[in-house]
């Protein structure tokens, strides 16, 4: 029970906790795994160990951090993890129903707009929508409609949730997944490289080109590439009309159309994991363990990819998980400009109306979606750091 | 030099399906800023399915491109009872199907008889079959349909005619299946479907039996955009032809550029500011809670007065728009009531000022008009916070009432928000809109007393709550009057009633706002004739009537692809090259450290 206390403080709170980096950081002090055992000849490096594990409980002090723990405590780690994540998300279904409840508009108004209908035809859309039944009567039903894998049936379009969400979903996962991994890589290569350089003047440059950059408004820089890049890509959607059937010419299409809105997304987005990076690195930087590595006579660069960026990479993996729910949440603009048929455009259209069963199937959907990167995070970090283990 | 073969072969592969494709001239791309939902005619319902619906299926009969009146369609002609309540419908002989079958009678009596039995077949076009009693088809070549009540749009039924062989046996209609080319690709229109890109494209290829002729394009393609700018940006580099839906500075910016032509026409959308006059539901129970001051016919003559729908139209507008009078726009000229010189309220402030002062409002020490009972005169304006016309009217419109002494707290809200308020009738001056049909019954639906909305406050269709017997006897009268010439003067002097009581005041009439490239298409059918709109029409005839121009472009087109292929290159090879020597030169650095 005592153990409990220990544990460290959950990923969320965590990356917050780490953009500014630079003092109160002392459990990265704690040499890992890599290090440990390799001897400790330096007696202030010695005593930085003991504080920062005095820090800790004096009982997991004496585990090896290195032993997997019996099988007992995983899956009830595990196993309780996953019931806070399947809480969050009867949550956010409960939320979700409610909540856009209480958004003004009438759906069936805005349907019959502009179109000549009488009050009969009204009430008969009214009665085939559902809305004219009680609001709880109306939440039993969705709700067993949702354990069924039933979301309902779009009001304006008269199709069903589910494969809507269904055919949106690939080209979101397409562009978000795309920019996310370049995004990481740029973002982790940029700030290894100027973190272990600090104030040098590649530092500066690309420190500064990365927070303006993450400034620009994206649909700005969508339409601004759009406009600079004179036809030579695309302009809407994932697929062209004219191209030839075919494995190879489609996927090239997709590909050529996925250009610009995924570098969009990138040239926003790696800035946050580049400065993470980057003060994480410095976090580092005078750690004891890396005077040992230099000692030993390694190369610098070896003394960079071996010891400080394992041990550095940590807030950024958290990070590239957190970050995961806003990065979807940035693609609803850069999905507006390039006419992408993802799932923010669908969140977009169904504002208006309002849509209320597609409002709610990709609030689920995206709600679900930041849950799971979440639960995932915190499984991983189990893997990724040993002291998340002991405690 | 591997770095440039590798560059120059990575920047030429994905370019060529742009270069190639605008090279065919006789492709015709639509830019859509709208949404598409179904294919099924029965159940679409955005107006860019709608759309589709146009240009795949032939109708009973249509507006015609020339002045909007009713044109044989699948009809060859028609005929009404003395009563009203038959009308005989004869179908044209030697009309085909896409998949070769003929089109008969049977056709257009399956399509409202289904209309007529299955809910779901109603979701789209309803309204026109609600009055139906009976629909048959005698023999191949008649259509007979008898009404309840004596129905006047009978001649501009918007309904798409489907095949009867290929829906008869579709059991359910929201179906996903009946968006399918097996189900939606057999057609009569002009253009036929052929491919259906959900959320991207539609593609249709030209009906070469079409009954009128075959188009003179190819192929057709509706291509969605989600950003009106950035479809303005496809249009100036080719990858569109014709876009509509612009915003005046759109439109203003696109005239200087070369190869575009821009088409302003009149549009079918009325502006209005609705005044709440103690509106009441459908049931006669006050609703709401507008100012009683507002009860006052004089104030509401004086507001009316007081606001210049001149200026509106110059300077909010940009002049795209034309001065508001009835509530049919002139584009339907021969419904469009222009007031006498009696009936005209002409824009005079001081003309408000005496109206207001004989009624009793004197002005208080804060220039702000107090009534008799010891309420000052202040309304609450209310507007969508998202459009600039709202904006920028509410502007003007607040300084003009000023100026008589009223005082106006603007509420620019949401449009859900704005719908709630007036749908409740919590609004004192609120700004609306509708888009009209060519039939004039819709836009006078908008006042009549049915169209309140109930005692729970649902099922309410009206714009201004209005409810006045003057009004209900003409627009009862027009309904069953088939004289067009009588129907027309009804309709008007509907108008006129309308506009005695000032419960609204229509600001103006929006230009539809259109581009098209020049280079590509010589000429389009627009409706009305000469002056009308190439997109969005009621039929067909923009893009059936598009003429594409003698392709000499081509050859400029594709040099300057290779131009920019060659820039792409270029960059590519800096940055590769860049790329690899700063590796380098990290490198050393790292190991001089």
């Amino acid at each position: 029970m005592k153990r409990e206390s220990a544990r460290p403080k959950a990923p969320l709170s965590r990356w917050q906790g780490a953009l500014p980096a630079h003092g109160d950081r002392d459990d990265l002090v704690v040499p890992c795994r890599r290090d440990r055992g390799r001897g400790f000849t330096d007696k202030r490096q010695r005593t930085a160990l003991t504080e920062a594990l005095s820090s800790l409980d004096q009982t997991p002090a004496l585990v090896d951090p290195d032993e997997r723990r019996g099988g007992t405590g995983t899956a009830r780690f595990v196993l309780s993890k996953i019931g806070g994540a399947l809480a969050s998300l009867a949550l956010v279904v409960v939320l979700g129903f409610f909540l856009f409840r209480t958004l003004p508009g009438d759906p069936v108004r805005f349907m019959v707009r502009d179109r000549p209908t009488d009050p009969k035809m009204m009430a008969e859309l009214r009665e085939q929508m559902g809305v004219d039944k009680p609001l709880l009567r109306q939440f039993w039903d969705y709700v067993v409609g949702l354990l069924q894998g039933d979301m309902g049936v779009s009001y304006l379009q008269r199709r069903p949730v589910f494969d809507m969400v269904g055919e949106r979903l690939w080209p979101t996962i397409l562009l978000v997944g795309s920019a996310t991994v370049l995004a990481v890589l740029l973002g982790l290569w940029l700030g290894v490289r100027a973190g272990w350089r600090r104030g040098s003047r590649f530092d500066k440059v690309q420190t500064g080109l990365a927070l303006t950059l993450w400034s620009v408004p994206q649909f700005w820089l969508g339409l601004m590439l759009l406009v600079a890049s004179n036809g030579l890509f695309p302009s809407r959607g994932m697929h062209s009309p004219d191209v030839e059937p075919g494995f190879f010419s489609e996927g090239l299409d997709v590909l050529h159309h996925l250009v610009l809105p995924c570098v969009t997304l990138l040239v926003v987005f790696y800035a946050q994991y580049m400065l993470v990076m980057r003060s994480s690195l410095i976090g580092e930087m005078n750690s004891d363990y890396l005077t040992t590595a230099r000692a030993k006579g390694l190369r610098d660069d070896l003394v960079r990819k071996r010891h400080a960026v394992p041990n550095a990479l940590l807030p950024t993996v958290t990070l590239v998980f957190m970050q995961f729910g806003m990065v979807v949440s940035g693609a609803v603009s850069v999905e507006a400009v390039f006419s992408w048929p993802g799932l923010g455009q669908l969140l977009y259209e169904a504002l208006r109306g309002p849509d209320l069963p597609v409002l709610q199937g990709v609030f689920v959907t995206l709600a679900g979606a930041v849950v799971l990167m979440n639960l995932l995070a915190e499984l991983l970090y189990r893997v990724l750091d040993p002291r998340v283990r002991t405690a | 030099m591997v770095a440039v073969l590798a560059a120059s072969a990575v920047a030429t592969v994905p370019f060529v399906p742009v270069a190639a494709a605008q090279q065919q001239g006789k492709v015709l791309r639509v830019a859509l800023t709208t949404g598409i939902d179904h294919l099924n005619p029965f159940t679409a319902q955005l107006a860019a399915s709608t759309q589709v619906g146009r240009f795949n299926y032939e109708f009973l009969t249509l507006p015609s491109a020339e002045d909007t009146q009713p044109t044989g369609g699948v009809a060859e002609s028609w005929k009404t009872s003395d009563d009203k309540l038959t009308w005989t419908f004869t179908i044209r002989q030697g009309m085909k199907w896409s998949d070769g079958k003929p089109v008969t009678a049977q056709d257009p009596a399956y399509t409202f008889q289904r209309m007529l039995d299955d809910e779901n077949a109603r979701t789209a076009n309803g309204s026109y079959v609600t009055n139906f009693a009976s629909v048959s088809a005698p023999d191949d070549k008649t259509l007979v349909i008898k009404t309840k009540a004596p129905q006047s749009s009978m001649t501009s039924l918007d309904v798409p005619i489907v095949p009867k062989h290929i829906w008869e046996p579709i059991k359910d209609l929201n179906a996903p299946s009946t968006d399918e080319m097996a189900v939606v690709g057999v057609g009569s229109g002009p253009y036929l479907l052929t491919e259906y890109k959900k959320n991207e494209f539609v593609k249709f290829k030209a009906n070469k039996d079409y009954w009128r002729g075959a188009p003179k394009v190819d192929e057709l393609q509706l291509l969605q955009f989600k950003d009106a700018e950035a479809a303005v940006n496809a249009l100036k580099q080719g990858e569109v032809d014709v876009i509509n839906r612009l915003t005046p500075t759109q439109f203003d910016a696109l005239k200087g550029e070369k190869n575009i032509t821009t088409n302003k026409a009149p549009g079918r959308r009325y502006n209005e500011l609705i005044i709440n006059f103690g509106v009441k539901n459908v049931l006669d129970q006050p609703i709401g809670d507008g100012n009683p001051i507002l009860k006052d016919v004089r104030v509401r003559k004086a507001i009316a007065q007081a606001i210049d729908t001149e200026t509106i139209v110059q300077k909010v507008m940009n002049g795209y728009g034309q001065p508001g009078t009835g509530v049919v726009p002139p584009i339907y000229k021969a419904y469009t009531w222009t007031p006498s010189d009696a009936e005209k309220v002409k824009f005079d402030i001081a003309a408000a000022n005496a109206t207001l002062d004989q009624a009793g409002y004197a002005k208080g020490a804060d220039g702000i008009r107090v009534a008799p009972g010891g309420a000052k005169l202040e309304f609450r304006l209310a507007g969508h916070a998202n459009r600039p016309f709202d904006q920028r009217t509410a502007q003007f419109v607040s300084g003009w009432l000023k100026d008589i002494g009223i005082g106006v707290k603007q509420e620019l809200v949401s449009d859900d928000e704005l719908d709630d308020r007036t749908t409740a009738g919590n609004y004192d001056l609120a700004i609306s809109g509708y888009g009209t049909s060519p039939d004039p019954d819709y836009a006078l639906s908008l006042n009549t007393c049915a169209g309140r909305p109930n005692a729970e406050g649902n099922g309410g269709s009206s714009s201004t709550f209005f409810c006045d017997p003057r009004y209900e006897d003409l627009y009862k009268k027009q309904l069953t009057e088939f004289d067009p010439a009588k129907r027309a003067e009804l309709v008007k002097q509907a108008q006129a009633v309308l506009a005695g009581e000032y419960v609204d005041v229509i600001l103006d009439y929006d230009n539809v706002l259109e581009a098209y490239r020049s280079d590509k298409f010589s000429s389009f059918t627009k409706q009305p004739q000469p002056d009308g709109a190439i997109l969005e029409q009621s039929g067909y005839w923009g893009v059936y009537g598009a003429t594409p121009a003698d392709s000499a472009a081509g050859a400029e087109e594709s040099g300057n692809t290779g131009l920019w292929i060659g820039i792409g290159a270029v960059v590519l090879v800096v940055l590769v090259g860049g790329g690899v020597l700063l590796g380098r030169r990290g490198k050393s650095a790292d190991d001089r450290e």
